[in-house]
Protein backbone atom coordinates (compact mmCIF):
# COMPACT_ATOMS: atom_id res chain seq x y z
CA UNK A 1 0.00 0.00 0.00
CA UNK A 2 1.03 3.43 -0.70
CA UNK A 3 0.78 7.04 0.97
CA UNK A 4 -1.50 5.47 3.40
CA UNK A 5 -3.62 3.40 1.51
CA UNK A 6 -3.61 6.30 -1.51
CA UNK A 7 -3.53 4.81 -4.97
CA UNK A 8 -3.67 8.13 -7.09
CA UNK A 9 -2.37 11.35 -5.59
CA UNK A 10 -2.23 14.68 -7.72
CA UNK A 11 -0.34 17.73 -6.29
CA UNK A 12 -0.62 20.89 -7.99
CA UNK A 13 -1.75 19.63 -11.52
CA UNK A 14 -2.04 22.10 -14.16
CA UNK A 15 -3.64 21.45 -17.72
CA UNK A 16 -3.70 23.99 -20.26
CA UNK A 17 -5.27 23.56 -24.08
CA UNK A 18 -3.22 26.54 -25.65
CA UNK A 19 -3.61 29.68 -24.19
CA UNK A 20 -6.54 28.22 -22.05
CA UNK A 21 -6.15 26.87 -18.59
CA UNK A 22 -8.36 23.70 -18.33
CA UNK A 23 -6.87 22.57 -14.38
CA UNK A 24 -5.32 24.95 -12.07
CA UNK A 25 -3.54 23.33 -9.49
CA UNK A 26 -5.61 20.40 -8.24
CA UNK A 27 -4.04 18.79 -5.59
CA UNK A 28 -6.15 15.73 -3.78
CA UNK A 29 -5.63 11.97 -2.78
CA UNK A 30 -7.49 8.96 -3.83
CA UNK A 31 -7.87 6.32 -1.84
CA UNK A 32 -7.05 2.82 -2.51
CA UNK A 33 -10.17 0.48 -3.52
CA UNK A 34 -12.87 3.32 -3.29
CA UNK A 35 -15.12 5.35 -5.46
CA UNK A 36 -14.01 8.95 -5.91
CA UNK A 37 -16.88 11.12 -7.97
CA UNK A 38 -15.91 14.07 -9.61
CA UNK A 39 -18.63 16.48 -10.12
CA UNK A 40 -18.92 20.04 -11.31
CA UNK A 41 -21.10 21.88 -14.20
CA UNK A 42 -19.94 21.22 -17.62
CA UNK A 43 -16.48 22.78 -18.81
CA UNK A 44 -15.19 22.39 -15.10
CA UNK A 45 -12.51 20.28 -15.84
CA UNK A 46 -13.53 16.85 -14.10
CA UNK A 47 -13.20 15.20 -17.70
CA UNK A 48 -9.50 16.48 -18.43
CA UNK A 49 -9.14 16.23 -14.94
CA UNK A 50 -10.01 12.35 -14.72
CA UNK A 51 -8.33 12.02 -19.25
CA UNK A 52 -4.97 13.32 -17.47
CA UNK A 53 -5.04 10.56 -14.97
CA UNK A 54 -4.24 8.07 -17.60
CA UNK A 55 -2.40 10.44 -20.07
CA UNK A 56 -5.39 10.28 -22.56
CA UNK A 57 -4.87 14.20 -22.73
CA UNK A 58 -1.67 13.82 -24.62
CA UNK A 59 -3.81 12.63 -28.04
CA UNK A 60 -4.79 15.95 -27.81
CA UNK A 61 -2.58 18.73 -29.53
CA UNK A 62 -1.56 21.63 -28.02
CA UNK A 63 -2.24 20.04 -24.12
CA UNK A 64 0.40 21.19 -21.87
CA UNK A 65 0.41 19.52 -18.34
CA UNK A 66 2.36 20.73 -15.19
CA UNK A 67 2.78 19.33 -11.67
CA UNK A 68 2.49 15.84 -10.73
CA UNK A 69 0.24 12.81 -10.94
CA UNK A 70 1.64 10.14 -8.31
CA UNK A 71 0.12 6.67 -9.51
CA UNK A 72 1.21 4.23 -6.90
CA UNK A 73 3.69 6.80 -6.15
CA UNK A 74 5.53 7.21 -9.17
CA UNK A 75 4.91 10.28 -11.25
CA UNK A 76 3.33 9.02 -14.21
CA UNK A 77 4.49 12.50 -16.55
CA UNK A 78 7.59 11.45 -16.23
CA UNK A 79 9.85 11.34 -19.34
CA UNK A 80 10.62 7.77 -18.42
CA UNK A 81 6.96 6.52 -18.15
CA UNK A 82 5.77 3.58 -20.46
CA UNK A 83 2.37 5.63 -21.38
CA UNK A 84 1.20 1.77 -22.33
CA UNK A 85 2.01 -0.23 -19.40
CA UNK A 86 0.07 2.91 -17.77
CA UNK A 87 -2.75 2.82 -19.05
CA UNK A 88 -3.00 -1.26 -19.01
CA UNK A 89 -3.21 -0.24 -15.66
CA UNK A 90 -5.61 2.71 -15.22
CA UNK A 91 -8.22 1.43 -17.59
CA UNK A 92 -11.16 3.71 -18.85
CA UNK A 93 -14.75 3.59 -19.45
CA UNK A 94 -15.95 6.21 -21.93
CA UNK A 95 -19.24 8.67 -21.84
CA UNK A 96 -20.48 7.08 -24.96
CA UNK A 97 -20.39 3.18 -24.85
CA UNK A 98 -17.81 2.52 -27.38
CA UNK A 99 -17.40 -1.60 -28.65
CA UNK A 100 -15.72 -2.29 -31.53
CA UNK A 101 -17.62 -3.58 -34.38
CA UNK A 102 -16.33 -6.98 -33.73
CA UNK A 103 -17.91 -9.80 -31.98
CA UNK A 104 -18.23 -9.77 -28.52
CA UNK A 105 -15.79 -12.24 -27.81
CA UNK A 106 -12.70 -10.20 -29.86
CA UNK A 107 -14.17 -7.42 -27.90
CA UNK A 108 -13.18 -8.61 -24.66
CA UNK A 109 -10.36 -10.50 -25.50
CA UNK A 110 -8.64 -7.40 -27.70
CA UNK A 111 -6.99 -6.63 -24.78
CA UNK A 112 -5.07 -9.89 -23.65
CA UNK A 113 -4.52 -10.37 -27.44
CA UNK A 114 -2.61 -7.54 -28.21
CA UNK A 115 -0.59 -8.34 -24.49
CA UNK A 116 0.37 -10.95 -26.51
CA UNK A 117 -2.10 -13.61 -25.11
CA UNK A 118 -3.49 -16.10 -28.14
CA UNK A 119 -3.64 -19.48 -26.38
CA UNK A 120 -7.49 -19.92 -26.76
CA UNK A 121 -7.83 -21.57 -23.21
CA UNK A 122 -6.49 -18.52 -21.85
CA UNK A 123 -8.70 -16.24 -23.54
CA UNK A 124 -11.73 -18.39 -22.90
CA UNK A 125 -11.44 -17.93 -19.87
CA UNK A 126 -10.26 -14.29 -19.11
CA UNK A 127 -13.42 -13.37 -21.67
CA UNK A 128 -15.35 -15.58 -19.23
CA UNK A 129 -14.24 -13.98 -16.13
CA UNK A 130 -14.60 -10.54 -17.20
CA UNK A 131 -18.08 -10.72 -18.76
CA UNK A 132 -18.87 -12.31 -15.07
CA UNK A 133 -17.55 -9.57 -13.37
CA UNK A 134 -19.21 -6.56 -15.32
CA UNK A 135 -22.36 -9.00 -14.99
CA UNK A 136 -23.07 -9.72 -18.39
CA UNK A 137 -21.96 -13.03 -19.19
CA UNK A 138 -25.42 -14.60 -18.04
CA UNK A 139 -27.06 -12.38 -20.87
CA UNK A 140 -24.25 -13.04 -23.95
CA UNK A 141 -23.09 -16.80 -22.90
CA UNK A 142 -24.69 -18.31 -25.62
CA UNK A 143 -23.97 -15.80 -28.27
CA UNK A 144 -20.29 -14.76 -27.95
CA UNK A 145 -19.79 -14.43 -31.54
CA UNK A 146 -22.83 -12.14 -32.00
CA UNK A 147 -21.39 -8.35 -32.63
CA UNK A 148 -20.85 -6.22 -29.65
CA UNK A 149 -22.72 -3.47 -31.69
CA UNK A 150 -25.80 -5.71 -31.31
CA UNK A 151 -26.19 -5.30 -27.42
CA UNK A 152 -28.35 -2.65 -26.17
CA UNK A 153 -26.88 0.34 -25.29
CA UNK A 154 -26.42 -0.61 -21.34
CA UNK A 155 -25.13 -4.23 -22.36
CA UNK A 156 -22.48 -2.50 -24.83
CA UNK A 157 -21.34 -0.26 -21.36
CA UNK A 158 -20.93 -3.44 -19.45
CA UNK A 159 -19.24 -4.93 -22.52
CA UNK A 160 -16.51 -1.94 -22.27
CA UNK A 161 -16.25 -2.62 -18.78
CA UNK A 162 -15.88 -6.30 -19.41
CA UNK A 163 -13.13 -5.39 -22.37
CA UNK A 164 -11.39 -3.14 -19.15
CA UNK A 165 -11.54 -5.43 -16.67
CA UNK A 166 -9.69 -8.47 -19.44
CA UNK A 167 -6.22 -6.14 -19.21
CA UNK A 168 -6.27 -6.46 -15.08
CA UNK A 169 -6.03 -3.18 -14.42
CA UNK A 170 -5.94 -1.57 -11.18
CA UNK A 171 -7.68 2.07 -11.60
CA UNK A 172 -10.82 2.26 -13.62
CA UNK A 173 -11.52 5.97 -14.68
CA UNK A 174 -15.55 6.21 -15.50
CA UNK A 175 -16.33 9.56 -17.79
CA UNK A 176 -19.97 9.59 -16.68
CA UNK A 177 -20.36 6.07 -18.22
CA UNK A 178 -24.30 6.11 -17.34
CA UNK A 179 -25.33 9.52 -19.06
CA UNK A 180 -26.86 8.18 -22.09
CA UNK A 181 -28.81 5.07 -20.36
CA UNK A 182 -32.13 4.48 -19.17
CA UNK A 183 -32.75 4.16 -15.21
CA UNK A 184 -32.66 0.38 -15.51
CA UNK A 185 -29.41 0.62 -17.37
CA UNK A 186 -28.00 2.77 -14.86
CA UNK A 187 -29.01 0.82 -11.84
CA UNK A 188 -27.07 -2.09 -13.20
CA UNK A 189 -23.84 0.15 -13.92
CA UNK A 190 -24.11 1.52 -10.31
CA UNK A 191 -24.49 -2.07 -9.12
CA UNK A 192 -21.64 -2.91 -10.82
CA UNK A 193 -19.54 -0.31 -9.95
CA UNK A 194 -20.42 -0.95 -6.18
CA UNK A 195 -19.11 -4.88 -6.65
CA UNK A 196 -16.19 -3.63 -8.28
CA UNK A 197 -14.48 -1.14 -6.04
CA UNK A 198 -13.97 -4.52 -3.92
CA UNK A 199 -10.53 -5.02 -6.45
CA UNK A 200 -10.25 -1.76 -7.84
CA UNK A 201 -9.84 2.08 -7.17
CA UNK A 202 -12.78 3.39 -9.68
CA UNK A 203 -12.76 7.51 -10.28
CA UNK A 204 -15.83 8.22 -11.88
CA UNK A 205 -17.13 11.56 -13.59
CA UNK A 206 -20.73 11.96 -12.92
CA UNK A 207 -23.56 14.99 -13.90
CA UNK A 208 -26.06 13.15 -11.45
CA UNK A 209 -25.84 14.44 -8.27
CA UNK A 210 -27.86 11.50 -7.04
CA UNK A 211 -25.75 9.22 -8.28
CA UNK A 212 -22.36 10.72 -6.84
CA UNK A 213 -24.59 10.40 -3.60
CA UNK A 214 -25.08 6.87 -4.29
CA UNK A 215 -22.11 5.23 -5.54
CA UNK A 216 -18.73 6.98 -4.29
CA UNK A 217 -17.62 7.39 -0.95
CA UNK A 218 -15.63 10.18 -1.57
CA UNK A 219 -16.39 13.23 -3.84
CA UNK A 220 -14.42 16.21 -5.47
CA UNK A 221 -16.29 19.36 -6.50
CA UNK A 222 -14.80 21.08 -9.86
CA UNK A 223 -15.55 24.37 -10.57
CA UNK A 224 -14.00 26.63 -13.64
CA UNK A 225 -10.80 24.54 -13.17
CA UNK A 226 -10.31 24.67 -9.40
CA UNK A 227 -10.92 22.36 -6.68
CA UNK A 228 -13.75 24.04 -4.25
CA UNK A 229 -13.68 21.02 -2.33
CA UNK A 230 -12.89 17.45 -1.33
CA UNK A 231 -13.86 15.49 1.31
CA UNK A 232 -16.01 12.11 2.24
CA UNK A 233 -19.59 11.54 0.15
CA UNK A 234 -21.57 12.18 3.48
CA UNK A 235 -19.91 15.24 4.27
CA UNK A 236 -20.23 17.10 1.01
CA UNK A 237 -23.73 16.31 0.83
CA UNK A 238 -25.02 16.68 4.37
CA UNK A 239 -22.71 19.50 5.36
CA UNK A 240 -19.99 21.31 2.95
CA UNK A 241 -17.66 23.23 4.07
CA UNK A 242 -18.18 25.86 1.30
CA UNK A 243 -20.93 27.82 -0.01
CA UNK A 244 -20.49 26.94 -3.61
CA UNK A 245 -20.31 22.93 -3.10
CA UNK A 246 -24.20 23.90 -0.71
CA UNK A 247 -25.00 25.48 -3.80
CA UNK A 248 -24.46 23.29 -6.59
CA UNK A 249 -25.77 19.60 -4.92
CA UNK A 250 -28.33 21.46 -3.67
CA UNK A 251 -28.87 22.19 -7.39
CA UNK A 252 -29.30 26.26 -6.86
CA UNK A 253 -26.93 26.11 -9.75
CA UNK A 254 -25.10 24.23 -12.30
CA UNK B 1 -46.49 42.04 -60.25
CA UNK B 2 -43.66 41.17 -57.78
CA UNK B 3 -45.83 38.35 -56.48
CA UNK B 4 -46.52 37.09 -59.91
CA UNK B 5 -42.66 36.83 -60.64
CA UNK B 6 -41.80 35.84 -57.21
CA UNK B 7 -44.50 32.74 -57.90
CA UNK B 8 -43.02 32.06 -61.43
CA UNK B 9 -39.35 31.39 -60.31
CA UNK B 10 -41.10 29.50 -57.38
CA UNK B 11 -42.10 27.19 -60.53
CA UNK B 12 -39.61 27.65 -63.20
CA UNK B 13 -36.44 27.13 -60.67
CA UNK B 14 -37.64 23.24 -59.86
CA UNK B 15 -38.63 22.78 -63.26
CA UNK B 16 -35.17 24.37 -65.27
CA UNK B 17 -32.68 22.36 -62.33
CA UNK B 18 -35.00 19.53 -63.02
CA UNK B 19 -34.71 19.29 -66.86
CA UNK B 20 -30.77 19.58 -66.52
CA UNK B 21 -30.59 16.58 -63.87
CA UNK B 22 -33.01 14.79 -66.55
CA UNK B 23 -30.80 15.81 -69.45
CA UNK B 24 -27.47 14.11 -67.87
CA UNK B 25 -29.47 10.58 -67.86
CA UNK B 26 -30.77 11.42 -71.27
CA UNK B 27 -26.51 11.46 -72.50
CA UNK B 28 -26.08 8.69 -70.28
CA UNK B 29 -28.89 7.07 -72.53
CA UNK B 30 -27.95 8.09 -75.54
CA UNK B 31 -24.03 7.33 -75.35
CA UNK B 32 -25.21 3.50 -73.82
CA UNK B 33 -27.57 3.19 -76.43
CA UNK B 34 -25.19 4.24 -79.54
CA UNK B 35 -22.57 1.83 -78.18
CA UNK B 36 -25.19 -0.96 -77.40
CA UNK B 37 -26.51 -0.47 -80.82
CA UNK B 38 -23.36 -0.39 -82.59
CA UNK B 39 -21.35 -3.06 -81.01
CA UNK B 40 -24.09 -5.41 -79.99
CA UNK B 41 -23.74 -7.77 -83.50
CA UNK B 42 -20.21 -7.75 -83.41
CA UNK B 43 -19.81 -9.06 -79.93
CA UNK B 44 -19.58 -12.24 -79.92
CA UNK B 45 -17.57 -15.12 -78.58
CA UNK B 46 -15.18 -15.00 -81.09
CA UNK B 47 -14.97 -11.68 -80.14
CA UNK B 48 -14.24 -11.80 -76.62
CA UNK B 49 -11.52 -15.01 -77.06
CA UNK B 50 -9.32 -14.39 -80.38
CA UNK B 51 -6.77 -11.82 -81.68
CA UNK B 52 -7.01 -9.25 -84.00
CA UNK B 53 -6.87 -11.09 -87.61
CA UNK B 54 -6.32 -9.73 -91.24
CA UNK B 55 -4.24 -6.38 -90.38
CA UNK B 56 -6.68 -5.92 -87.69
CA UNK B 57 -9.63 -5.07 -89.77
CA UNK B 58 -11.44 -8.70 -88.40
CA UNK B 59 -10.89 -11.02 -85.63
CA UNK B 60 -11.31 -10.19 -81.59
CA UNK B 61 -9.88 -8.13 -78.97
CA UNK B 62 -8.83 -10.89 -76.42
CA UNK B 63 -5.38 -10.03 -75.38
CA UNK B 64 -6.43 -6.26 -75.29
CA UNK B 65 -8.93 -7.03 -72.87
CA UNK B 66 -6.45 -9.47 -71.08
CA UNK B 67 -3.97 -6.40 -71.63
CA UNK B 68 -5.87 -4.14 -69.40
CA UNK B 69 -7.03 -6.10 -66.80
CA UNK B 70 -3.19 -6.89 -66.48
CA UNK B 71 -2.47 -2.99 -65.79
CA UNK B 72 -5.25 -2.26 -63.82
CA UNK B 73 -4.22 -5.12 -61.32
CA UNK B 74 -0.32 -4.52 -61.44
CA UNK B 75 -1.38 -0.56 -60.62
CA UNK B 76 -3.52 -1.17 -58.12
CA UNK B 77 -1.22 -3.73 -56.64
CA UNK B 78 1.47 -0.59 -56.81
CA UNK B 79 -0.29 2.32 -56.24
CA UNK B 80 -3.30 1.12 -53.63
CA UNK B 81 -0.65 -0.07 -50.93
CA UNK B 82 1.96 3.66 -51.61
CA UNK B 83 -1.54 5.47 -51.10
CA UNK B 84 -2.94 4.03 -48.12
CA UNK B 85 0.80 4.22 -46.17
CA UNK B 86 0.73 7.71 -47.44
CA UNK B 87 -2.65 8.52 -45.86
CA UNK B 88 -2.03 6.32 -42.82
CA UNK B 89 0.89 9.24 -42.35
CA UNK B 90 -1.25 12.18 -43.27
CA UNK B 91 -3.68 11.19 -41.51
CA UNK B 92 -2.09 9.86 -38.60
CA UNK B 93 1.57 10.99 -37.57
CA UNK B 94 2.01 13.77 -39.43
CA UNK B 95 0.92 17.01 -37.11
CA UNK B 96 -1.05 18.54 -39.23
CA UNK B 97 0.54 21.94 -39.28
CA UNK B 98 3.93 20.58 -39.75
CA UNK B 99 5.58 21.60 -43.18
CA UNK B 100 6.55 18.41 -44.37
CA UNK B 101 2.54 17.20 -44.32
CA UNK B 102 1.52 20.65 -45.82
CA UNK B 103 4.01 20.03 -48.50
CA UNK B 104 3.08 16.00 -49.09
CA UNK B 105 -0.41 17.61 -49.25
CA UNK B 106 0.56 20.18 -51.51
CA UNK B 107 2.66 17.57 -53.55
CA UNK B 108 -1.02 15.18 -53.60
CA UNK B 109 -2.77 18.05 -54.91
CA UNK B 110 -0.31 18.98 -57.60
CA UNK B 111 -0.14 15.71 -58.92
CA UNK B 112 -3.89 15.23 -58.90
CA UNK B 113 -4.07 18.01 -61.28
CA UNK B 114 -1.21 17.28 -63.83
CA UNK B 115 -2.48 16.11 -67.33
CA UNK B 116 -2.54 12.70 -68.02
CA UNK B 117 -0.47 13.03 -71.18
CA UNK B 118 2.81 14.73 -68.87
CA UNK B 119 2.36 11.23 -66.78
CA UNK B 120 2.26 9.64 -70.22
CA UNK B 121 5.92 11.61 -71.06
CA UNK B 122 7.04 11.24 -67.31
CA UNK B 123 6.76 7.48 -67.47
CA UNK B 124 8.89 7.65 -70.44
CA UNK B 125 11.87 9.87 -69.94
CA UNK B 126 11.72 8.29 -66.25
CA UNK B 127 11.09 4.98 -66.18
CA UNK B 128 11.86 3.82 -69.59
CA UNK B 129 14.96 5.98 -70.36
CA UNK B 130 16.49 6.67 -67.32
CA UNK B 131 15.73 3.38 -64.48
CA UNK B 132 15.14 1.24 -67.45
CA UNK B 133 18.00 2.15 -69.33
CA UNK B 134 20.67 2.11 -66.51
CA UNK B 135 18.86 -1.68 -65.31
CA UNK B 136 19.99 -2.82 -68.78
CA UNK B 137 23.04 -1.45 -68.45
CA UNK B 138 23.86 -3.46 -65.26
CA UNK B 139 22.25 -6.53 -66.26
CA UNK B 140 23.30 -7.05 -69.62
CA UNK B 141 26.06 -4.10 -70.33
CA UNK B 142 23.63 -2.59 -72.61
CA UNK B 143 23.73 -5.25 -74.93
CA UNK B 144 20.26 -6.45 -74.41
CA UNK B 145 17.28 -3.98 -74.78
CA UNK B 146 15.18 -5.44 -72.47
CA UNK B 147 14.00 -3.05 -69.89
CA UNK B 148 14.74 0.50 -71.63
CA UNK B 149 11.81 -0.05 -73.54
CA UNK B 150 7.77 0.42 -73.63
CA UNK B 151 6.61 -2.12 -71.42
CA UNK B 152 3.37 -2.95 -69.16
CA UNK B 153 5.65 -2.97 -65.52
CA UNK B 154 6.66 0.71 -66.57
CA UNK B 155 2.65 1.45 -67.76
CA UNK B 156 1.73 0.31 -65.11
CA UNK B 157 3.69 2.03 -62.77
CA UNK B 158 3.00 5.03 -64.91
CA UNK B 159 -0.74 4.74 -64.16
CA UNK B 160 -0.37 3.72 -60.70
CA UNK B 161 1.25 7.26 -59.96
CA UNK B 162 -2.05 8.85 -62.16
CA UNK B 163 -4.53 7.36 -59.80
CA UNK B 164 -2.01 8.17 -56.30
CA UNK B 165 -4.08 11.05 -55.36
CA UNK B 166 -7.47 9.44 -55.84
CA UNK B 167 -6.32 6.55 -53.65
CA UNK B 168 -4.34 9.35 -50.94
CA UNK B 169 -7.44 11.21 -50.74
CA UNK B 170 -10.07 8.46 -50.44
CA UNK B 171 -8.57 6.34 -47.96
CA UNK B 172 -7.61 9.18 -45.76
CA UNK B 173 -11.13 10.50 -46.11
CA UNK B 174 -11.54 6.79 -44.43
CA UNK B 175 -9.29 6.89 -42.21
CA UNK B 176 -10.64 10.03 -40.56
CA UNK B 177 -14.27 9.10 -40.48
CA UNK B 178 -13.05 5.93 -38.16
CA UNK B 179 -14.75 7.12 -35.13
CA UNK B 180 -12.28 8.78 -32.28
CA UNK B 181 -14.11 6.84 -29.37
CA UNK B 182 -12.85 3.77 -31.38
CA UNK B 183 -9.39 4.81 -31.01
CA UNK B 184 -9.28 5.90 -27.56
CA UNK B 185 -10.70 2.54 -26.38
CA UNK B 186 -7.73 0.77 -28.05
CA UNK B 187 -5.66 3.27 -26.60
CA UNK B 188 -7.02 3.29 -23.37
CA UNK B 189 -6.48 -0.40 -23.18
CA UNK B 190 -3.00 -0.16 -23.49
CA UNK B 191 -2.28 -0.49 -27.50
CA UNK B 192 0.20 1.49 -28.78
CA UNK B 193 -0.40 3.72 -31.74
CA UNK B 194 0.52 1.01 -34.59
CA UNK B 195 -1.43 -1.82 -33.11
CA UNK B 196 -3.96 1.02 -33.06
CA UNK B 197 -3.74 1.72 -36.69
CA UNK B 198 -3.61 -1.92 -37.45
CA UNK B 199 -6.15 -3.30 -35.50
CA UNK B 200 -9.28 -0.62 -34.84
CA UNK B 201 -8.44 2.04 -37.94
CA UNK B 202 -6.86 -0.04 -40.57
CA UNK B 203 -10.01 -2.45 -40.37
CA UNK B 204 -12.69 0.27 -40.01
CA UNK B 205 -11.54 1.82 -42.94
CA UNK B 206 -11.42 -0.68 -45.26
CA UNK B 207 -14.55 0.36 -47.60
CA UNK B 208 -12.64 3.58 -48.21
CA UNK B 209 -9.55 1.77 -49.10
CA UNK B 210 -11.75 -0.38 -51.09
CA UNK B 211 -13.39 2.52 -52.80
CA UNK B 212 -9.88 4.22 -53.15
CA UNK B 213 -9.08 1.23 -55.25
CA UNK B 214 -12.29 1.48 -57.35
CA UNK B 215 -11.76 4.96 -58.22
CA UNK B 216 -8.11 4.64 -58.98
CA UNK B 217 -9.50 1.15 -61.02
CA UNK B 218 -12.07 3.23 -62.94
CA UNK B 219 -10.18 6.22 -63.51
CA UNK B 220 -6.98 3.88 -64.73
CA UNK B 221 -8.55 1.56 -67.45
CA UNK B 222 -10.48 4.70 -68.96
CA UNK B 223 -6.69 6.72 -69.76
CA UNK B 224 -4.99 6.07 -72.55
CA UNK B 225 -2.63 8.94 -72.90
CA UNK B 226 -0.01 7.41 -69.65
CA UNK B 227 0.45 4.08 -71.80
CA UNK B 228 0.76 5.75 -74.88
CA UNK B 229 4.52 6.08 -74.49
CA UNK B 230 5.19 3.67 -72.00
CA UNK B 231 3.73 0.40 -72.80
CA UNK B 232 0.76 -0.27 -74.93
CA UNK B 233 1.42 -1.82 -78.21
CA UNK B 234 -0.33 -1.26 -81.43
CA UNK B 235 -0.55 -4.92 -82.55
CA UNK B 236 0.73 -8.02 -80.47
CA UNK B 237 -0.09 -11.43 -81.49
CA UNK B 238 0.70 -12.97 -78.39
CA UNK B 239 -0.28 -12.24 -74.47
CA UNK B 240 2.18 -10.17 -72.59
CA UNK B 241 4.52 -13.00 -70.87
CA UNK B 242 6.74 -10.99 -68.34
CA UNK B 243 7.16 -8.05 -66.77
CA UNK B 244 9.34 -6.71 -69.63
CA UNK B 245 6.55 -7.21 -72.56
CA UNK B 246 4.38 -5.02 -74.15
CA UNK B 247 0.37 -5.16 -73.95
CA UNK B 248 -2.67 -4.19 -75.71
CA UNK B 249 -5.02 -2.54 -74.22
CA UNK B 250 -8.62 -1.55 -74.57
CA UNK B 251 -8.66 1.86 -74.68
CA UNK B 252 -5.36 2.25 -76.56
CA UNK B 253 -7.08 -0.76 -79.25
CA UNK B 254 -10.13 2.13 -79.90
CA UNK B 255 -7.72 4.72 -80.44
CA UNK B 256 -5.60 3.13 -82.85
CA UNK B 257 -8.94 0.83 -84.37
CA UNK B 258 -10.32 4.73 -84.79
CA UNK B 259 -7.30 6.41 -86.11
CA UNK B 260 -4.71 4.46 -87.79
CA UNK B 261 -6.60 1.35 -88.89
CA UNK B 262 -6.16 0.83 -92.75
CA UNK B 263 -9.84 0.77 -93.29
CA UNK B 264 -11.89 2.70 -90.29
CA UNK B 265 -15.29 1.76 -92.11
CA UNK B 266 -14.89 -2.29 -92.31
CA UNK B 267 -13.95 -1.86 -88.77
CA UNK B 268 -16.39 0.27 -87.53
CA UNK B 269 -17.63 -2.73 -85.52
CA UNK B 270 -15.30 -3.83 -83.90
CA UNK B 271 -14.18 0.11 -82.50
CA UNK B 272 -18.49 -0.11 -80.91
CA UNK B 273 -17.95 -3.37 -79.47
CA UNK B 274 -14.50 -3.14 -77.94
CA UNK B 275 -15.77 0.19 -76.51
CA UNK B 276 -18.60 -1.46 -75.23
CA UNK B 277 -16.60 -3.86 -73.74
CA UNK B 278 -14.38 -1.60 -72.14
CA UNK B 279 -17.29 0.04 -70.71
CA UNK B 280 -18.83 -3.32 -69.54
CA UNK B 281 -15.26 -4.01 -67.60
CA UNK B 282 -15.15 -0.97 -66.30
CA UNK B 283 -18.73 -1.11 -64.63
CA UNK B 284 -18.25 -4.88 -63.74
CA UNK B 285 -14.85 -3.81 -62.41
CA UNK B 286 -16.84 -1.18 -59.67
CA UNK B 287 -19.58 -3.44 -59.18
CA UNK B 288 -17.32 -5.85 -57.89
CA UNK B 289 -16.28 -3.55 -55.88
CA UNK B 290 -19.10 -2.05 -54.63
CA UNK B 291 -20.23 -5.46 -53.90
CA UNK B 292 -17.18 -6.23 -51.68
CA UNK B 293 -17.84 -2.91 -49.89
CA UNK B 294 -21.41 -3.83 -49.17
CA UNK B 295 -20.35 -7.35 -47.48
CA UNK B 296 -17.82 -5.44 -45.58
CA UNK B 297 -20.51 -3.64 -44.31
CA UNK B 298 -23.31 -5.52 -43.63
CA UNK B 299 -20.50 -8.14 -41.95
CA UNK B 300 -19.65 -5.43 -39.56
CA UNK B 301 -23.14 -4.38 -38.44
CA UNK B 302 -24.90 -7.63 -38.57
Amino acid sequence: MNRNGHKIVTRKLSLSYGPKLALHEISFDIKTNHVTALIGPSGCGKSTFLRSLNRMNDLIDGVVTSGEVLVDDVDIYRNDVDVVALRKKVGMIFQRSNPFPKSIYDNVAYGPRINGIHEKGKLDHTVERSLKQAALWDEVKDDLRKSGLALSGGQQQRLCIARALAVDPEVLLMDEPASALDPIATAKIEELIFELKEKYTIVIVTHNMQQAARVSDYTAFFYMGNLVEFDETKTMFTSPKEKQTEDYVTGRFG
Amino acid sequence: MRKLGRQFLGFSIPLLSGLCAFSIILIVLIVMGEVILGGWSTLTWEFLSTGPKAGMTEGGIYPAIIGTVLLVLMMSIAGVPIGTVTAIYLSEYASQRSILARLIRFAVNTLAGVPAIVFGLFGLGFFIQFVGTRMDGLLSGGADLRWGQPNILWASLTMALLTLPVVIVSVEEAIKAVPRELREASLALGATKWETIRKVVLPNSMTGILTGGILAVSRGAGEVAPILFTGAAYFLPHLPGSLSDQFMELGYHIYIMSTQSPDVEATRGIQYATTLVLLLLTFALNFSAIFLRYKIRTRKVR
